[in-house]
Formats: C-alpha cells, sequence, structure tokens
C-alpha cells in the first residue's frame, strides 16, 4: 500500500480501525479531538461523540465488555473527568480490547493547565504507551489492542500535542477481520465491584502489573539504541525525536511502555553509560522511579518542569550540564521592530461578542467556562472572573451565593456554552434548583462545539456522522428542573436591547433563572453553506 | 541542509491557507521518497491569531519542529508575520514574504517599516506583491500554490512529486488552474 502523511491523530485512528476496532466514544478536547473524527469515517466501526468524557469511558466499557475492540479518545483534563470509571475500569479488565486515547497538552496552547497524565497510569495501575511519530501511533494503537487482551486490561494510550497535530509518514496496513462480536456474557465475580469482588480483583491487578512490568524488560517498543557510552538519555514520546536530532552519537533507551517501567532494561542501561540524563517532558515520572531504586541518573535538576520541550531548550540545559551537541545551530536574525502581537479573540462576527459586550457594560462578575467564549476574559471584553473546569461557571456562582449568604449582591452570572452545558452544567443547574439557590446562568447557544473544530452535541440536533437526532428544548429542562416560565428566556445574540433587559431583569429574579442567547457560529455556518453546496 | 534535512517555515495569519500550502509541500516530499515531517498547533491559540507550519524533509528526520536559526526557507503570507519569525531563519535564508497586510485585531494601523527592517536584516529575500501575482494567474484563490512554484525552485524535489501532491489534496476540478499557477510561480522566481 502507498504511503500516507498522517497527523499522529489520523494514525491513531488508522491503527485503530487496522487493529478491528468497532466501537469509538469520545469527547472532544484539543489536542485529541480529530482522533474520533477521523475514527469516524472508517467503515465498520460505531461512533459517538459522548455528553461527556466519563459517559463516554464508561460506554466504551459496556462496549469492550460486550468483546468489541473499543477506543475512547479524550484530551488530559477529559481523563480527570472520566477518573471514576478509569479506575475501576483497571479491576474490572476487558474482553475486547479496551484503549483509552488520551492527549496531553504541554505548554498549554489550548488548556486550563498542563498535568502529566502518566500519573494516571501508575495512579490507576494501568499499562501506557506513548510513540514518538505517526508510524508509532498506528502500531502503538494496535499493540495497545493486543496488550489490553493478553493482559486484561484497559491501556492507556498518551499522546501530547506534539505527537498528535504533527504529521509524519505512515506505511497502512490492512484491517485486521476478527470474529463476530460475541456480545455481552456474565462474569458477576469480575464485572460487578461489590467489595468482596473488588478486593479479589485487586489481587489481580498487582498481579497483572508486576507481570507486565516483567516483561517490558522484553518488549520491542522498550528499545536499545547503543552508541558511544560516555552520555546517554532515557526518554519517550516526541523528546526521544529531539534527542536523536541532537545527540546522534549518544547511546539511548527508548521507553515506548512508559508504565510500568522494565526495571533491568533501566538498570542494564544505567550500568553500560558514564553519565546517563532522564529527558522527559512535564514531571518527573521516569526519574522518581529510577532514582527510588538508587540508580545514579540526572534530570530535572538540569531540565525544565515547566511547558513543551523542544531540541533548543534541551540543547540549552544540556550544555549548562557539561554535555555539547553535535549538531550546531546557528543565531537566529533578530528583528527590532515591534509588532502588535495577534492574541487568540473572539472572532469578527461572532454571535457572542454582544452578550460579553452587555455583561462588560453592566459590570457584572461573571464565574466562566471552557470554549471559544473564555475569550471573553480578554480584551475588549474583560468580562470573566473565574474559569475553572467543564460545567464550573454554574457552580462557582453557587458557592460565592453560599459564601456572601444574606449580603449575596446578584451582581454575579455564570455563562456556559451549549457543549459545556450538556457536558456537566447541566448537573450544576440541577443542583443550584435543588438547594434553593437565586442566580442567573446563561448559556450561549451557537449550535455546535466550536472551539474544537465544530462537534454536535446534545442541543445541535444531529450526531457524530451528520445524522438527524432530537435536540434538548431549554424551555423542558429548565422547568424539569424547577425554573418557570417567569425565570427563563431565550434571545437572539444579535439583539442587545433584548438580551441587555433579559440580563436584568432575570438576575434580580427569586429562585434559578435560565437565559439562552441563541445565535449560529460564523464558522459553523460557512461550512454548512460548503457541505451544502457539495 | 547542513544534516541532510531541508527545513521550511510557513507563517500567516488564521485563514489565509498556511495549513493547506505547508502539507501540499510535505506531500510532494513524501511522493519524492523522502521522510519528511510536518509540525503545527491548532486550537485556542490559533483563533484569529498567528499560524504557523514546519516542514522538514530529508533521508531520515527526526524531530519534526525547526529550531531558531535552522529554516533554510521561510514562506510568509502574510508581511509582518516574516519578521515575527525571523528568528528562525539565518543570513543566507531564502525568504519569501508575500506583501499582503492584514491588521490584528483591535489594531487600526499597519506597523511601518516591516519591508524595510526585512531588507536590512536578511540578505536573501524576494517578495511578492499579491495583487500582481493574482492578476497573472487564472483564480485568486490559488496564489498560494503559485507561491509553492516560487519555493519549489529552491527545493530539490522533482515537478513531478509536486504534481502528485497537488493532485492529492486539491479538489479535481481545480487540479488544472492549480498546476498552472504552479509553473507561473516557478517562472516568476
Amino acid at each position: 500500500m502507498n504511503k500516507m502523511l498522517l497527523s499522529g491523530n489520523e494514525a491513531i485512528a488508522r491503527g485503530a480501525w487496522e487493529a478491528g476496532c468497532r466501537v469509538g466514544t469520545g469527547y472532544p478536547g484539543t489536542p485529541s479531538t480529530e482522533i474520533l473524527e477521523n475514527l469516524t469515517t472508517y467503515e465498520g466501526v460505531e461512533t459517538e461523540w459522548s455528553v461527556n468524557e466519563k459517559v463516554a469511558l464508561e460506554v466504551a466499557i459496556g462496549a469492550a465488555l460486550a468483546g468489541s475492540r473499543t477506543l475512547v479518545t479524550m484530551k488530559h483534563v477529559g481523563l480527570n473527568v472520566a477518573a471514576d470509571p478509569l479506575f475501576t475500569s483497571s479491576y474490572i479488565g476487558v474482553k475486547g480490547g479496551l484503549v483509552i486515547a488520551c492527549a496531553d497538552d504541554p505548554s498549554m496552547h489550548s488548556s486550563q493547565n498542563e498535568q502529566d497524565n502518566r500519573n494516571y497510569a501508575y495512579h490507576a495501575k494501568l499499562p501506557m504507551l506513548e510513540p514518538s511519530d505517526s508510524q508509532e501511533a498506528k502500531d502503538f494503537t494496535k499493540l495497545a489492542f493486543e496488550i489490553s487482551e493478553r493482559y486484561d486490561t484497559p491501556v492507556i494510550l498518551r499522546s501530547t500535542t506534539r505527537v498528535s497535530h504533527s504529521q509524519s509518514v505512515v506505511t497502512p496496513d490492512v484491517r485486521t477481520e476478527l470474529p463476530p462480536t460475541e456480545g455481552f456474557t456474565r462474569d458477576v465475580e469480575k464485572y460487578v465491584m461489590i467489595p468482596a469482588y473488588a478486593r479479589l480483583r485487586h489481587v489481580e491487578v498487582e498481579r497483572r502489573l508486576s507481570q507486565i512490568a516483567e516483561d517490558a524488560n522484553a518488549m520491542e517498543i522498550n528499545r536499545l539504541e547503543m552508541g558511544e557510552t560516555e552520555v546517554g538519555f532515557i526518554t519517550s514520546g516526541i523528546v526521544y525525536t529531539y534527542i536523536r536530532e541532537l545527540y546522534p552519537r549518544a547511546s539511548v533507551l527508548k521507553l515506548g511502555l512508559v508504565h510500568p517501567l522494565p526495571e533491568q532494561l533501566i538498570r542494564k542501561f544505567v550500568d553500560s553509560v558514564d553519565r546517563v540524563f532522564v529527558v522527559e517532558e512535564l514531571d518527573p515520572f521516569f526519574e522518581m522511579r529510577i532514582k527510588a531504586w538508587g540508580l545514579a541518573v540526572e534530570g530535572k535538576e538540569h531540565m525544565p518542569v515547566l511547558g513543551e520541550l523542544n531540541p533548543d531548550r534541551i540543547r540549552r540545559a544540556l550544555e549548562e550540564a557539561g554535555v555539547t551537541s553535535d549538531k550546531l545551530i546557528p543565531e537566529g536574525l533578530e528583528n527590532a521592530l515591534q509588532l502588535p502581537p495577534r492574541p487568540p479573540a473572539l472572532c469578527p462576527g461572532c454571535p457572542h461578542r454582544m452578550i460579553f459586550q452587555i455583561l462588560h457594560e453592566n459590570n457584572l462578575k461573571v464565574t466562566g467556562d471552557i470554549g471559544c467564549y473564555t475569550l471573553g476574559a480578554l480584551p475588549p471584553f474583560n468580562a470573566m472572573d473565574t474559569c475553572v473546569d467543564m460545567g464550573a461557571s454554574v457552580t462557582v456562582a453557587q458557592g460565592i451565593e453560599l459564601a456572601e449568604g444574606e449580603d449575596h449582591r446578584r451582581d454575579t452570572v455564570a455563562v456556559i456554552g451549549d457543549s459545556t452545558f450538556a457536558h456537566s452544567g447541566i448537573s450544576g443547574l440541577i443542583n443550584a434548583a435543588y438547594n434553593g439557590r437565586h442566580g442567573l446562568v446563561i448559556v450561549l447557544d451557537n449550535g455546535t462545539t466550536a472551539m474544537t473544530g465544530m462537534q454536535p452535541n446534545p442541543f445541535s440536533g444531529e450526531r457524530i456522522d451528520h445524522s438527524e437526532s432530537f435536540q434538548i428544548d431549554y424551555e423542558k429542562l429548565a422547568a424539569a428542573v424547577g425554573i418557570g416560565e417567569d425565570n427563563y428566556r431565550m434571545v437572539n445574540a444579535y439583539k442587545s436591547d433584548e438580551i441587555n433587559t433579559a440580563v436584568n431583569e432575570l438576575r434580580s429574579k427569586a429562585g434559578m433563572s435560565l437565559l439562552v442567547v441563541k445565535g449560529t457560529c460564523v464558522i459553523l455556518k460557512q461550512k454548512l453553506k460548503k457541505r451544502r453546496a457539495a | 541542509m547542513r544534516d541532510g534535512a531541508t527545513n521550511v517555515l510557513m507563517v500567516g495569519v488564521g485563514g489565509q491557507g498556511t495549513i493547506m500550502a505547508s502539507n501540499i509541500l510535505a506531500k510532494a516530499a513524501m511522493h519524492a521518497g523522502l521522510d519528511a515531517k510536518k509540525s503545527e498547533i491548532h486550537g485556542m491559540s490559533q483563533r484569529g491569531g498567528s499560524v504557523f507550519s514546519h516542514v522538514r524533509f530529508g533521508e531520515t528526520i527526526h524531530s519534526p519542529t525547526i529550531s531558531h536559526g535552522e529554516a533554510d526557507v521561510l514562506l510568509s503570507l502574510e508581511l509582518m508575520e516574516t519578521l515575527r519569525w525571523l528568528s528562525y531563519a539565518r543570513p543566507e535564508t531564502f525568504i519569501l514574504a508575500s506583501e499582503q497586510q492584514i491588521n490584528p485585531a483591535e489594531v487600526k494601523e499597519y506597523p511601518a517599516g516591516v519591508k524595510e527592517e526585512l531588507t536590512a536584516r536578511a540578505s536573501n529575500v524576494v517578495f511578492v506583491n499579491p495583487k500582481e501575482l493574482k492578476s497573472r494567474i487564472e483564480n485568486s484563490k490559488f496564489a498560494n500554490v503559485a507561491l509553492l512554484g516560487v519555493l519549489s525552485t529552491r527545493t530539490d524535489l522533482p515537478k513531478s512529486a509536486w504534481k502528485a501532491a497537488i493532485e492529492e489534496i486539491i479538489p479535481d476540478q481545480f487540479v488544472e488552474g492549480n498546476w498552472k499557477a504552479f509553473e507561473f510561480g516557478r517562472s516568476y522566481a
């Protein structure tokens, strides 16, 4: 087959398809979104955008227990949402392979934190693979399914922004034709995690992890590349490519399985090289473990824990540690002219610029949420005061109200997008209504999940494959959680007077209020036009 | 090209087609039988912002990103973006800069002296007047491919590889027009 130039995300989707994957679930999140978007284009795979990552993983667990090879995708912080099923799925194991493709975002190109999700593999006692380029992204995805079934465990495939969004050459293969999915069969002691059974499963989890750690010493994806022995590197993922670029003659231990670690292999490597550097992005995940074995390696005393690494940063850090690179990189050209920055901004013509203008003019405090509209925090609007995680706009406002008590000044409103509201805003709204809070939640409905590239959600009336679905009815939803028609309003995003009146009337009412500001995303409009023309 | 790799940095502003142009280059390199890697960032930081794409090709490519001073070619679809990314170039880097000017949001006046600063810093710059270029090709939407035609004269990739890449990426009905634009670009250099 002809070679293809694929992004890491496209390659993960390709790998899943080649592995015979039949079910794919996920929730959009940069830099992971394109994995499921691509998987949905292949024949023979049922896919869905789930309402959130917890739901996505739970649906995936069910599919795997029914015997289908299943891929579930999310960004790093999505795994926080899915952490509850993650930890217990480790006990339950799988029937069909279950691979959790999860993409970290070092440097926070499009995220609220830069957590290192390798820690989840340790915490949930799961194997984790980490590819360095697109060929490996495809190969490791296939291997992840094999490992999942061989050891009866979910497997995490960790990517990072640089792997997910870089493209490189991939040799495609045909799809493995698997026997038909067997369907769910009962295995109560394995699948029902009541304490008595979970205690037994925990024994199994520990045994499994030890076995994988033992076998890891012989896994081909943990690769010794012996060169000169004065200096050696232990590394993984994208950082491996930087190390090879900078130190072509050095010895390298490239870890493809980043948890559990191959202790004997690492001991052998450290023994055979004079000076070993552990070079890893973000946390000293390998380094802490290797040092705990009493081995002399160097790492974060030289290398930053913040942000992405790159060849420049590594070269400079190691030069200070007395190691020079073969690669001489000339000084770049300077520029003395002050250029105006191009900060990210709400699109010109975005329907939701108006509401932020109004919130700003009314000098309201705004608990915000995750999406394009988080850009309302920046000039010229400066109309957002908190942004924590998906759904927190609705709930943080309740806490402010609780703390301020009778003095609650009613000058705080919650602002959330449609997809985020479906993801985890609705449960916050139920909480507010149930506990008798008074406050205004404003949903900015643009008909799509825009920031991640236009994925449909339960408010947009279509599914991942653009097939028609019902749309959640805001008014009925409000009524169902005790928000009556006096406290509910839907307005056109371009009508400033109506928005202004609604905001000021609703926020002074007793009880919870819901205002839906509706205006279709301008990028979605263009896409729909193209789709119709095609 | 010092270590066998050719490093091309393409920059522009969101919506200008930077990513598609870099896709064509990377695929052309692949069709030429070379190893090719390409790196860019999508997501929040690109909303209305500056867009970049690193393309590297050669026998074996490790890092998908280009380091400062390492670009052999800097292709810029917007004038001031050329300066913003100048630290990736060194004195002999071939800089192909469109004179297209796009003000950042909330900025009324385009900064003065961009061209002069570029000319003073770099020795191998070709400026392209976008209006003139567009007037000389069939469809103004093919202008980026014409620029790739200019760029192609500074790489060793065979024409057949470029053709294969264009055929793979451009919708069928526009392939011929784009190929003509590409050929025009080659003669423009």
